[in-house]
């Protein structure tokens, strides 16, 4: 494991240091079932896992096998049917739809498979939206925003529509969006999905310059073993279990 | 988040559908538009009328031969006119010691000539107490006499558009000539203006007397051979009797028509009062009426607009799922989409009463003495039921829209 927060905390024994940190993401035997009718699809079925700070993760499993389920869970824009999940120590089974707001506003970021940007708007007013729910407006927020397209590379494309810019531009804007409110992590389920090969690099790329420079925890799934390259530890799904948790580098 | 915030983002989404925004306004539009228009055009009307009657003086009475009040079938078909006698009774201060004065009135229509120009006036033949009891001056020469009324004398006084039309402005008009039914007549003076009367435009009208009239040009006098009028005109003392004085007057005609207790009045004796609030219950049915239509049509454009809300959340589901996902809360989806609502319903109440007051104005440019009176409390009114409008039927649509789960929202097709 590569757990490299700053020891501030630093005690003078003989602990390692992920024993003394707490993980960012404690997940504790979570299941999720969903009802169709009369058939129970038991999406996750007694999932434990731990996210330290700084880790760059990947997670791999074949189709069906949970992966998003387990991701939304993550990202607090779904509830465990059961379990416990807390996230930087606060159990988030017991939060209310905005408390979950709230906490989806402040401390994570989204990044989807489609991009998920808002049409007919400009880049900057897309990367602009969760400023606008999390309080801060006039010039501060549009500096912020342009200061984050700048730093995904788009700080001449402010201007321009979803629609007049390429896949991996938009999904810069998406990742831009999901840095802007400086979150801890950053969830993204198949971000390179809808991008060509050399277009996903330059998106891992930017992911793992998030993760060394900023220190924000990246959360992926993905299918493609090249990509799941660009992190230090990839954990492995099938059938709403966790198989395998490898660390790599 | 900030409610400016919440308004800036609505706009953005009607901005972005502009047709349909327009279209879902329609109805408020259409129905706002036309309470405005017909509201400011009755008050148009009561302003009219009432400054009408209000010119003649709150102590005139009027009296017209036949029953006017509703419920009564009239005397058969035959109305038994009134008579200059009538009049001079009425006068009598011995019996109706009320009185002031009276005066009376009997109106045909004639052609008036000059010189090669000739147009159609109303002839009204009066009595001489005509310009005192109507309250009504000369601006130019005189009303004829009480002698020129004994000896039929062919004078007579102009309306002011009868003059403006057939004279020269600055033409002096006393002591010329002008033809009525071809008999000539003798110019004594020019009345004042008035901008119209309880009969139509009384400035379209020449004054003569009833004796030269009913003598000389016209043959109506009555089958006893007494003058006919059409109305007599009463001038009350004081103005706190005309309950009283109306009375008086009504006996005192009931008396000398020999009517018996049985009977009903074959004349009609009306105030002031009695025209006003005649106006007022027309107004009064007409307001109820157009609030029907206020009520039918903001129902309708309310139910517009909670349709096209209720499309516009499907449509932005994923929208909605994505603007959860980044930190908005229920209030501030709730917030955005009642904006909208409301905005549409309050957008379309504004083109309404704009477009309402338009068409008022256009209606008052037909005619000069008549004008559409918008009132501030209408427009208030209206704002506030579109406002009410856009806030009830946006309600559902909104809570819909803020209780998505965000999973679903992002994962709907
Ligand atoms: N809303 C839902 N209702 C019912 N079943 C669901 C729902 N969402 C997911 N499932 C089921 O849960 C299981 C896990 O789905 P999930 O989306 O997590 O898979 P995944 O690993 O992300 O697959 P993929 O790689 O294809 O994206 C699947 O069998 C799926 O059919
Ligand atoms: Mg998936």
């Amino acid at each position: 494991m590569s757990a490299s927060s700053t020891p501030v905390l630093a005690a003078p024994n003989s602990t390692t240091e992920a024993e003394r940190s707490q993980p960012v993401i404690a997940v504790r035997d979570v299941f999720k079932i969903y009802q169709m009718g009369t058939m129970e699809v038991r999406a996750l079925r007694g999932v434990d896992l731990d996210v330290w700070p700084s880790e760059m993760l990947a997670i791999m499993g074949p189709s069906g096998s949970g992966k998003s389920t387990l991701m939304n869970i993550i990202g607090c824009l779904d509830v465990p049917t059961s379990g416990f999940y807390a996230l930087d120590g606060v159990d988030v089974g017991g939060l209310n739809d905005d408390q979950l707001a709230e906490i989806r506003c402040h401390k994570l970021g989204f990044v989807f498979q489609n991009f998920n940007l808002l049409p007919r708007t400009s880049a900057l007013a897309n990367v602009e939206l969760p400023l606008i729910y999390a309080g801060t407006s006039g010039r501060k927020r549009h500096d912020r925003a342009a200061e984050v397209l700048d730093l995904v590379g788009l700080g001449d494309r402010l201007d321009h529509k979803p629609n007049e810019l390429s896949g991996g531009q938009q999904q810069r804007v998406a990742i831009a969006r999901a840095l802007v409110n400086r979150p801890a992590l950053i969830l993204a389920d198949e971000p390179t999905g809808n991008l060509d090969t050399q277009t996903g690099i330059e998106i891992m790329e930017l992911f793992q310059r998030l993760n060394q420079e900023q220190g924000i925890i990246i959360i992926f799934v993905t299918h493609d073993p090249e990509t799941a390259e660009y992190c230090n530890r990839i954990v492995h799904i099938r059938d709403g279990l966790i198989e395998a948790d490898v660390a790599t580098n | 988040m900030k409610f400016i915030e919440s308004i800036r983002i609505a706009m953005r989404a009607l901005a972005a559908n502009k047709l349909r925004s327009v279209l879902t306004m329609l109805g408020i539009i259409i129905g706002v538009g036309a309470v405005i228009a017909l509201m400011s055009i009755g008050r148009g009307v009561e302003k009219f009328v009432t400054d009408r009657f209000t010119s003649l003086g709150s102590n005139l009475l009027f009296v017209v031969p036949g029953q006017l009040e509703a419920g009564h079938p009239g005397t058969g078909g035959r109305i038994n006119p009134l008579t200059l006698e009538d009049m001079e009774v009425l006068g009598d201060r011995s019996q109706n010691p009320d009185v002031r004065a009276v005066s009376a009135e009997f109106f045909t229509d004639a052609t008036i000539s000059r010189e090669g120009k000739d147009m159609q006036a109303t002839v009204s033949a009066v009595t001489p107490s005509f310009s005192n009891v109507r309250n009504w001056p000369t601006v130019i020469g005189d009303f004829f006499t009480q002698e020129d009324f004994d000896e039929r004398a062919r004078v007579v006084t102009l309306g002011q558009d009868v003059y403006t039309e057939l004279f020269e402005p600055d033409e002096h008009p006393v002591g010329q000539t002008v033809r009525i039914n071809n008999m000539a007549f003798q110019v004594i003076g020019v009345m004042e203006e008035r901008g119209g009367g309880p009969g139509g435009n009384e400035d379209a009208s020449v004054f003569i007397p009833l004796t030269t009239a009913q003598d000389r040009l016209f043959k109506r006098k009555t089958v006893s051979g007494g003058y006919q009028v059409s109305v007599i005109y009463v001038s009350v003392m004081d103005s706190d009797r005309i309950q009283e004085t109306q009375d008086e007057i009504a006996a005192t005609l009931r008396a000398r028509r020999g009517i018996s207790y049985l009977d009903d009045d074959d004349f009609s004796i009306i105030s002031q009062n009695d025209i006003i609030s005649v106006f007022g219950e027309i107004l009064g049915a007409l307001t109820l009426f157009l609030g029907a239509i206020a009520g039918i049509s903001l129902l309708v454009g309310g139910i517009g607009i909670m349709n096209i809300m209720l499309v516009s959340v499907t449509e932005r589901t994923r929208e909605i799922g994505l603007r959860k996902a980044v930190g908005a809360k229920r209030r501030d989806v709730l917030l955005q989409f009642l904006i909208e609502a409301v905005t549409l319903a309050v957008f379309g109440g504004i083109i309404g009463i704009i477009l309402g007051i338009i068409g008022a104005k256009a209606v008052s440019n037909i005619s000069d003495s008549f004008s559409a009176v918008v009132g501030v409390d209408a427009v208030l009114i209206s704002l506030f039921f579109s406002m009410a409008v856009g806030l009830f039927f946006g309600i559902y649509p909104a809570v819909r829209a803020s209780r998505l789960n965000p999973i679903d929202a992002l994962r709907y097709e």
